[in-house]
């Protein structure tokens, strides 16, 4: 007796989930991040109103002026849930461990002038409280925001911020001891050059759109915050002057502001397009603070760059501006 | 004219290859077997690496294909950028 063995191939008959299949195109197979993200958002059979915000669902897209048909538009261009992003930033974590090694094994970050070191840690270390300003405001963009596709990411977001206050903290214990840290905190409280950035934080903690709040903290103040600390001034002062060893400790951040620059671009861009009222409105939370954190950042300006502030400044707004354009905001 | 043909596994990691390989090159065709994906060409077949970075969404390394590359057959030409699959010398 012979025994015939063939291959046969079985065309499955659903090539992903229901709910995910409505949002692929062509009844294609779905990727892990639109299985991951398509769909899971919870939209009806809510329970009661929530005690804290009765005039709302507990999931309601309403609480943003923003409106769109379907916020699954918001899609990630990284494409991140939580395997993929959580192996991408396990690699850059290893990258900025050998980093530190390099440094101190070669003892780079001593090496340094004492007032250059002051000045790292001048300007460094009160921004730990502003990341952690960052993580707040993008844990209540998961929490009030509408839509996996944006409420995911922001997730992601608010862990990077936390990442960032940490590698942070790191370098000034790499640098001094842990009164540098309480040296940052009181000058957060209580130096005057703070006290601007310090209240515009303080501001976007309270605010109930999160859709505002993702203009205001990730593309006005966080699109002027990195072009300035993590370009201007670590790239064109600190290493100019001997300190090459803060810019490999801190190449995560301008990495990072890079990848993530992608994700907010691409979320407004696809919220102001849908339509001219989103457009507007977005134009102007995008005017509003962006022009209030330019203020809160001019002293600090002053301080990390002293004569070339403004230019720094300039610098960095010219930047947010072709951002702006490139996203379809109109201008002022 | 003929074929040049490269195949992979079928798999998760190679699916957004094999949609940029058919969007960079209209000629080609896709046959799926089991556990396996084929794709024909004629005289010529190019996989881009931008193209295959823009469908994942992050930085790709050429070399990365070979994971699940099972087979291919042309002469190649490779760089950076690009693999191309052709008969010319």
């Amino acid at each position: 007796m012979s025994v015939d063995l063939q291959a046969k191939q079985i065309e499955p008959l659903r090539n992903t989930f229901g709910h995910v299949a409505k949002y692929v195109k062509g009844n294609k197979p779905a990727s892990r991040y639109e299985e991951a993200t398509f769909g899971a958002q919870p939209s009806t059979n809510f329970h009661y109103r929530p005690t804290w915000d009765p005039s709302h669902e507990l999931f309601d897209a309403s609480r943003s002026e923003v409106v769109l048909e379907d916020w699954y538009v918001l899609k990630d261009p990284r494409q991140f849930y939580y395997g993929t992003w959580a192996m991408a930033r396990a690699k850059q974590q290893d990258a900025v461990e050998s980093s530190y090694q390099f440094v101190e094994s070669r003892g780079l970050l001593d090496a340094m002038s004492d007032e250059l070191k002051q000045l790292t840690c001048d300007v460094l270390m009160p921004l730990r409280h502003v990341t952690w300003g960052g993580n707040m405001n993008n844990c209540n963009i998961g929490a009030i925001g509408y839509g996996t596709a944006f409420t995911a990411p922001a997730m992601f977001h608010a862990m990077d911020q936390l990442g960032v206050a940490q590698y942070i903290t790191r370098l000034g214990l790499a640098i001094g001891e842990t009164a540098v840290l309480d040296k940052g905190k009181q000058d957060w409280l209580e130096q005057p050059h703070w006290q601007v950035l310090r209240r515009y934080v303080e501001d976007t903690l309270v605010i109930e759109d999160p859709f505002e709040l993702f203009v205001a903290q990730n593309f006005a103040l966080d699109g002027l915050l990195y072009p300035l600390i993590f370009e201007t001034f670590i790239k064109d002062r600190i290493t100019k002057e001997g300190g090459a060893g803060v810019a490999m400790v801190t190449s995560f951040m301008s990495d990072w502001f890079k990848e993530t620059s992608r994700w907010i671009n691409a979320v407004i861009k696809t919220a102001a397009a849908e339509s001219e009222a989103n457009n507007q409105v977005i134009t102007r939370w995008a005017n509003e603070w962006s022009k209030r954190a330019e203020q809160a950042l001019a002293p600090i300006a002053e301080i990390a760059l002293q004569d070339n502030a403004q230019a720094g400044i300039d610098h960095a707004r010219a930047e947010l501006d072709t951002r702006s354009n490139k996203n379809g905001l109109s201008q002022k | 004219m003929s074929n040049v043909f490269i195949a992979f596994q079928a798999n998760e990691e190679s699916r957004p290859i094999v949609d940029s390989i058919l969007a960079d090159n209209p000629a080609a065709e896709a046959v799926y077997s089991p556990g396996l994906v084929k794709i024909d060409a004629p005289n010529r077949l190019v996989v881009n690496r931008e193209t295959i970075e823009e469908e994942i969404g992050r930085d790709f390394d050429l070399q990365e294909l070979h994971i699940n590359l099972v087979t291919l057959s042309g002469h190649i030409d490779e760089d950076d950028d690009q693999l191309t699959l052709s008969w010319d010398h």
